[in-house]
């Protein structure tokens, strides 16, 4: 099979509350990871955005962005979910032989909706929806089962919220940039126990973008591209009390097809950089055992290792992760992004010395239900 | 180079106003089983599924997560596109990508909708900017209403010509097992007397000028589901695959004020470079069926000349010429098309299944009876999206 | 330049009619005129849904069988929410579990009430109080209590 690489990434800073349009942040992003490529749009073959009618507040949100991300006389189209998945399809695209390069952009403004009510109608509006649940509410569940199977404290949490946000301040893109301790996690505000307020991301505002291209189309550009090695993606059942919400078999098995695409066995030391969707601290241990770097049941161990940790043997969210910045749909592009940043050694000063290759991880669904991976390589 | 790739089964549910003994991932299931069956595979058979609908037609958020108990998508790869209008024919050209790109050989493509579930209209006057257009401009109907009198003024354009349209559609519907609407009554009346009936009928209820209620789609509740397979396998699944021989797309707008009303520009683009990349020089000798996201009469008429089967106001005499009836040189819409059933984010799918039934022909009693080389889709949606697809009986070179 | 930035507020209001299914429909009538709870079961895996299911997702077949099930469960997992989401119509701080009903082979998602917060524990018995007014929704089940004694 022919490969594709990544040869411009470009990002907005991600905040709070931005005045600009987000038909004006997907310009930005995408214009900006052009200009990393040393191109203009007209090297670029087909284009797919990444557009979700409920944060958007419209229907048919994907065609109200179409011209800031350059789709005049151009094959477009839009995934609906994270970011990853756009990338995941943009791969597909620039493979297929009816393109060589593809642009995938990705964006959100969750400042302009309600975050609660707008994860809310990811609920069954049969039987779970008018009882309330959100994204918040639901992975609290899903904590305390992950904290009554393997023993997994609170402590163990506010760890990941500590190392996390402590990569976040020196990441210029970051949203919350603050040195926090454990102390302050724990006696943060109770939102959904055992979550409290240091333990979940913020809501967010923001676009990232990546171009993709065949080896046919990289003479267009002027940097040398970072490999997509191998790639996965699987959805777990639907039906949280139906699934087992402390061990992400759909992240299991979407890990170790991409680890089969790029011929790695042993993902803890063939991997020098991870970036995943930790959306709520909790999660970064599970999705450590998702992705086969921890034992089953073990995800805690790995954090209080210190393995996971700027100077570990694996650094997991250099970047900050998801804690220090949630754009919704955008996250897992983004995590792609500094993967990218990371193996060209452009990431400033969060760069993991010598980082050749590593792992990028973004989720759809309630609490993680579908998962993508992509291992990137120089 | 991309693998070649397939339509090798399809399935659908029948069209109705409401089905109100399932719910929305129950439709789905129905949709999956038939097209597996079609195809005689399992679940397990398929390597991928990829979904859409619009969201706010039934006030799901991430469809493809909620829905994967009845779409098969359990321990599966899948995601979800979506494109308005067009979402059905953009899930289609997901799943050829999805092969395409070697990475997959067997994908499911599942469009649905449940539009019995909410206020269409009220869903789609969202579409529209919030700060710019929502404010003044509504609806699919009042938008489709400018273009037609706008076309009807610049070429001389009648309303019997646009009724024409009409009754083609729907007496192809009567043939169609699984089309929403079946108007038994216009069996056995002659054509002119139809068109005639349509335009001065007081119970056709003018909508907004010149369009009546007989113009217009329906709402539907249905969904389809299509398996694309890789060449490696195709043949050995489809007595006669349906080849994908060219797809692509077009959206230059995001503004509805924008959009150029004189000519559907981004279906022009579109398939000029589709019938390009299939080899394709004289579109109206060479494709054998049409199956076209046609969601209103007039467009039967003027896109027509924008795929270039005839020249700028000549739509009309394809038409009455009976070139787009069942046994004419180019049949258009042997389905009964969109006119006569839309769950709008399988209604694309609906197109490329149906053609596939053409080039396989297993259409049935809505089978077009000359031989089918190539079968030309477009899909139709938010301001002037248009996917188009190319089938054919050849596997391309 | 400094320019005002000027903000639009708007919400979509789009009524919804969500039909439940034959499936959905005769679990919801038996809650709302029996106050019963009933699964319906895979006949591959033996799976007993609560709320039930037309197919198994996992074994992608028909379900079969219906059976009456108690109205008695255990916490699986619980969390207390302690903010207002303007969908829970209930008093803060809102407590939900994930209750597995004696014969259902998973949880369903739901309220538990009639307890101090900090008192509620996984493994805890609970049982269904029913809503005094029910109109065939899941919340003719009022929410879940702990089992005295």
């Amino acid at each position: 099979m022919e490969r594709a690489g990544i040869v411009g990434v470009g990002q907005t800073v991600y905040e709070r509350r931005k005045e600009d349009t987000f038909a004006e942040l997907v310009f930005e992003a995408s214009t900006k990871a052009l200009a990393d490529a040393g191109v203009g749009i007209e090297a670029i073959d087909n284009i797919i955005t990444v557009s979700n009618d409920f944060w958007d507040g419209r229907t048919i949100s994907s065609m109200a962005i179409q011209d800031a991300a350059g789709s005049w006389d151009r094959d477009i189209s839009t995934v609906e979910g994270d970011g990853i998945f756009g990338a995941l399809y943009g791969m597909m695209r620039t493979l297929s032989g009816s393109f060589d390069t593809t642009l995938v952009v990705a964006h959100v403004k969750g400042s302009e909706g309600n975050m609660n009510m707008i994860t809310n109608s990811m609920f069954d509006p049969i039987y779970q929806r008018h009882l309330g649940p959100d994204a918040t509410s639901t992975a609290a569940l899903q904590a305390r089962v992950y904290m009554e199977k393997t023993g997994a404290t609170e402590k163990d949490f506010a760890k990941v919220s500590v190392k996390n946000h402590g990569n976040g301040v020196k990441n210029p893109f970051a949203q919350i940039k603050k040195k926090i301790t454990i102390k302050d996690v724990m006696e943060s505000r109770k939102i959904a126990d055992p979550l409290k307020l240091y333990d979940c991301s913020p809501i967010s505002d923001g676009a990232a973008a990546i171009i993709l291209s065949t080896e046919k189309g990289l003479k267009r550009f002027k940097k040398d591209p970072v490999w997509i090695l191998g790639v996965g993606h699987c959805s777990d059942s639907y039906n949280l009390g139906y699934r087992d919400l402390a061990w992400p078999r759909a992240l299991d098995a979407a890990a170790q097809k991409a680890y089969k695409m790029a011929g790695i066995k042993n993902p803890l030391k063939d991997l020098d950089v991870v970036e995943l969707y930790d959306a709520y601290s909790y999660m970064e241990l599970l999705w450590y055992e998702g992705l086969g770097l921890a034992p089953r049941g073990k995800g805690a161990e790995l954090i209080r290792s210190g393995a996971t940790g700027m100077k570990g043997e694996l650094p997991v969210n250099p970047s900050g992760g998801v804690l220090s910045a949630h754009p919704v749909l955008v996250a897992g592009l983004a995590r792609l992004i500094e993967a990218t940043l990371q193996v060209r050694g452009e990431a400033g000063t969060r760069q993991i010395k010598g980082a050749k290759k590593a792992l990028a991880h973004g989720i759809n669904g309630p609490c993680g239900q579908a998962h993508g991976v992509f291992v990137i390589g120089a | 180079m991309g693998k070649k790739v397939a339509v090798v089964g399809f399935g659908q549910t029948k069209g109705r106003s409401a089905r109100k003994d399932v719910n929305g991932v129950e439709l789905i299931n129905e949709a999956v089983v038939a097209a597996l069956a079609d195809a005689e595979l399992t679940i397990k058979d398929i390597d991928a599924v990829v979904i859409g609908n619009m969201d706010h037609f039934e006030g799901v958020n991430y469809v493809d997560s909620w829905s994967v108990e009845g779409s098969g998508g359990v321990m599966k790869p899948i995601f979800k596109v979506t494109t308005g209008g067009t979402t059905g024919t953009t899930v289609a050209m997901s799943a050829y990508y999805h092969v395409a790109s070697g990475m997959f050989d067997k994908v499911l493509a599942i469009g649905w909708e449940k539009n019995s579930e909410s206020d269409t209209t009220g869903a789609i006057i969202t579409a529209f900017d919030p700060v710019w257009e929502r404010p003044n401009l509504g609806g699919a109907i009042a938008g489709l209403a400018l273009e037609a009198s706008k076309y009807m003024s610049t070429y001389g354009i009648t309303e019997r010509d646009g009724a024409r349209v009409a009754v083609r559609e729907r007496l192809h519907a009567l043939n169609n097992p699984f089309a929403h609407l079946h108007q038994e009554w216009m069996k056995g009346i002659p054509v002119d007397q139809l068109v005639e009936l349509l335009v001065t009928s007081k119970e056709n209820v003018m909508l907004a000028y010149p369009l009546r209620m007989s113009d217009m789609c329906p709402r539907t509740d249905a969904a389809a589901a299509a398996i694309f397979a890789s060449e490696d396998v195709a043949e050995k699944m489809a007595a006669v695959p349906a080849w994908v021989a060219s797809t692509t797309n077009r959206h230059n707008f995001a503004l509805a004020g924008d959009v150029d009303m004189d000519r559907n520009t981004t279906m022009a683009s579109a398939a000029k470079r589709a019938f390009e990349k299939a080899g394709i020089k004289e579109p109206l000798k060479e494709i054998g069926v049409c199956e076209l996201y046609l969601p209103y009469s007039y467009a039967g008429l003027k896109w027509m000349e924008d795929y270039g089967f005839c020249a700028y106001g000549e739509g009309p005499k394809l038409v009455w010429d009976k070139v787009t009836d069942m046994d004419g040189e180019l049949p258009v819409n042997p389905s009964g098309g969109v006119m006569s059933s839309n769950p709008i984010g399988a209604t694309g799918l609906i197109r490329v299944g149906e053609a596939a039934l053409q080039i396989m022909r297993k259409a049935g009693t809505r089978q077009v009876q000359k031989d089918v080389n190539f079968a030309f889709i477009t899909g139709f949606g938010g301001c002037y999206w248009a996917d188009v697809m190319v089938l054919g009986k050849k596997k391309p070179s | 330049m400094d320019v005002q930035n000027i903000y639009y507020d708007g919400r979509i209001k789009i009524p919804y009619t969500w039909y439940v299914g034959e499936t959905g429909s005769r679990f919801l009538i038996a809650l709302r005129d029996n106050k019963e709870i009933w699964g319906n079961q895979c006949p591959q895996c033996k799976k007993v849904f609560v709320p039930p299911m037309k197919t198994c997702g996992e074994c992608f077949v028909p379900t079969g069988e219906w059976l009456k099930l108690a109205d008695t469960g255990t916490v699986e997992s619980f969390t207390v929410v302690h903010y207002e989401n303007g969908v829970a119509k209930r008093p803060l701080p809102v407590i939900y579990g994930l209750i597995k009903i004696d014969g259902a082979s998973g949880s369903l998602l739901h309220f538990i009430g009639d307890v101090k917060p900090e008192k509620v524990k996984i493994g805890m018995r609970v049982k269904a109080v029913f809503a005094e007014k029910r109109g065939g929704t899941i919340l003719d089940i009022s929410h879940f209590a702990p089992v005295k004694g």
